[in-house]
């Protein structure tokens, strides 16, 4: 049975804005992921914080990971943090193991991820 | 002066006293021969004629011109006679010469008896390892031609258990892989035993292993074994023997039976017999063999034996016999170890210190109920609970990874660790679409979960040539500069999340094992 189509969409708020993930992550969901995280940076906003909300997503595989390296690696580049909230336990395993919690802060919900500057 | 030989009954014709070479051999006195009695009455040197009884072998003592007869008797037994003939000196023998050969007598007749005892001992022991060298070859053949694995079929558990007579008797089973994932079933018995019966046993399995791959019928593959063994087994020779053809996914099972113990079928209502006619295998051309069906539903088991279990006697001479078998599968359903159960009221039935009169076979087949009781039943050793296949087309490791979890959640996994192994799943199948299968939908992979009592295994299969890669760890800091591609996280996820993966290449196949243990689940 194939997956759950990616989905994202971005919400603006005052500290940062909150792109809503949904779906299964992998490599398919690299030019949709890409495209929200422009959306949600276009406007300028100095290097306010991107957050990844992962509480609708139900699949990452390894090439999601890597659609995700990616787009830590840009948000990198510029200086912006990005964030994430909404890990089930286990992906929140996986981004321990694979060391993403070590450049992206993990969060329990969106006040914490949004609060923290 | 002549040694003469007595046939004692004690001693094999072929194991005679070594006897000098000076010595006339002149035959020996037949125990029923008068003269046998008297020499061993008398005891002491007798003249010839002197002797008034009538004897055909005192007539040939004398056309051979003995004089003097000496019996050399041992323990009462009468081993043997110095015949002497005429004194050269022409004289008749005197009183001192008797005593002189009495007394010889005495001394050469517990010599003789020794040399005999050791000559027969000898052979016996050349006979008894003759007669261990047939059993051990015909216990070879037995051995040699019995599976060595039984089959393993999701969703069922196959037990076999085969203890030889002494003496090795001609039972033998058999599991013979059929189209579309049927398995033939065999068990049979020939009679007669050991070398004979080792040989007739192998002339019919490789005959029914040739037929039944080329007819669905059972009917029809026993009536061509049956044309094709009669010219070849001994006329006084013949074979029982049911044959079956399980499809293990819907349980049904067409049989045929040569004239061999019935099949038992244990079920929730007790037990049922699986009853189709026909005669042995090998006796006549010509036969027929009625075709029955019968239905294994989940949790039932079939039971073929042989007759060494019903022909077993207690101590009493009584029989094991149908009867007491067929209440004993009916009994119990709980209790999943069919075969064990057998046994054990077959030890209490028939005192150990007996010794098993014919072999001891049998067959239990059991349909699962469950996959958690297919697991338990495995043992240590992991047994087949489920096999997939799918077309290397990317999104069928999301399926495969359902499909997986499903049956592993049945074994009771669950929670970080039934996650954990779903990303195992999904990533091991994703590389064996796209690496080892390059993604041609055309070529399949394969999947099979396996289970123990301890631990779950899952192998994925793939038409890989070349061998997987060890597991590197990414270099995370390197992939966020941009000094390497963001990608190569499967093999490390899945060894991360696994307690062993093991991979391996051979026959164009790459498959990978992932291994997680069920304690904690």
């Amino acid at each position: 049975m194939p997956g759950t189509k990616f989905t994202a969409s971005v919400r603006k708020e005052a500290s940062g804005s909150i792109i809503d993930l949904g779906g299964d992550i992998d490599r398919s969901a690299g030019v949709d992921l890409a495209a929200a995280y422009d959306d949600a940076t276009g406007s300028g906003n100095g290097t306010d914080p991107v957050v990844l909300n992962f509480s609708q997503v139900d699949y990452i595989n390894s090439t999601g990971i890597a659609v995700i390296v990616t787009l830590l690696a840009k948000a990198r580049a510029e200086g912006r943090p990005l964030r994430a909230y909404g890990l089930s336990p286990h992906y929140e395993e996986i981004f321990q193991i694979t060391r993403l919690s070590d450049f992206m802060s993990i969060h329990h919900n969106e006040p914490e991820a949004l609060a923290l500057t | 002066m002549a040694l003469r030989r007595m046939r004692n009954r004690a001693v094999p014709a072929e194991t005679v006293p070594v006897i000098p070479t000076e010595v006339i051999d002149g035959g020996a006195i037949p125990d029923n021969d008068p003269l046998f009695a008297l020499l061993l009455a008398t005891g002491g040197p007798v003249e010839v004629d002197r002797i008034t009884i009538t004897s055909p072998a005192l007539d040939e003592i004398r056309q051979q011109g003995i004089q003097l007869i000496v019996p050399l008797i041992s323990q009462g037994e009468l081993i043997g006679t110095l015949s002497l003939s005429r004194r050269l000196s022409e004289q008749p023998y005197s009183t001192d010469d008797r005593k002189l050969l009495a007394g010889l007598a005495g001394q050469v007749a517990p010599a003789i008896r020794v040399a005999q005892l050791v000559r027969q001992q000898e052979a016996q022991a050349k006979e008894r390892e003759r007669i261990e060298q047939e059993l051990r070859v015909a216990a070879l053949i037995q051995q040699t031609l019995l599976p060595k694995e039984l089959p393993q079929l999701p969703g069922w558990n196959i037990e076999a258990y085969y203890q030889s007579a002494r003496a090795v008797g001609g039972d033998f089973y058999d599991f013979i892989p059929l189209t579309e994932g049927r398995i033939g079933l065999v068990i049979g018995d020939v009679t007669d035993k050991g070398v004979p019966a080792a040989l007739v046993m192998a002339t019919t399995r490789s005959t029914l292993r040739s037929i039944a791959t080329q007819h669905d019928d059972p009917g029809k593959v026993l009536a061509l074994a049956n044309e094709s063994l009669v010219p070849e087994i001994p006329p006084a020779m013949f074979v029982t023997c049911l044959y079956g053809i399980l499809n293990p996914e819907t349980g049904d099972l067409v049989f045929a039976n040569a004239g061999h113990n019935l099949p038992y079928v244990r079920s929730a209502d007790g037990v049922r017999e699986l009853r189709a006619r026909g005669m042995p295998l090998g006796l006549m051309p010509g036969m027929v063999y009625e075709v029955n069906s019968a239905k294994l539903d989940l949790g039932e088991t079939v039971l073929l034996t042989s007759d060494g279990i019903v022909e077993a006697h207690s101590a009493d001479g009584e029989m094991f016999g149908f009867d007491r078998l067929m209440e004993l599968v009916g009994k119990d359903q709980e209790e999943e170890d069919l075969i064990s159960q057998v046994l054990e009221e077959l030890r209490r039935f028939r005192p150990s210190d007996l010794e098993q009169e014919d072999d001891v076979t049998m067959v239990a087949i059991r349909r699962a109920s469950s996959a958690l009781e297919s697991a338990s039943a495995f043992g240590d050793e992991p047994g087949l609970i489920s096999t997939f296949t799918y077309p290397s087309s990317s999104g069928n490791e999301r399926r495969a990874m359902d499909e997986v979890a499903d049956v592993v959640a049945g074994l009771g996994m669950n929670g970080d660790r039934l996650e954990r192994l779903k990303t195992a799943v999904s990533e091991t199948t994703m590389n064996a679409i796209e690496h080892g299968n390059h993604g041609d939908p055309a070529k399949l992979v394969g999947v099979d979960v396996l289970a123990s009592t301890k631990r779950i295994l899952v192998r994925i299969r793939d038409q890989g040539t070349a061998p997987v890669p060890a597991a590197l760890i990414p270099n995370l800091e390197a992939k966020l500069a941009g000094e390497q591609g963001p990608r190569g996280w499967g093999l490390f996820l899945i060894e991360k999340m696994v307690d062993v993966m093991r991979t391996a290449t051979n026959d164009g196949h790459h498959t990978v094992e992932l291994e997680m243990s069920r304690e904690g689940d």
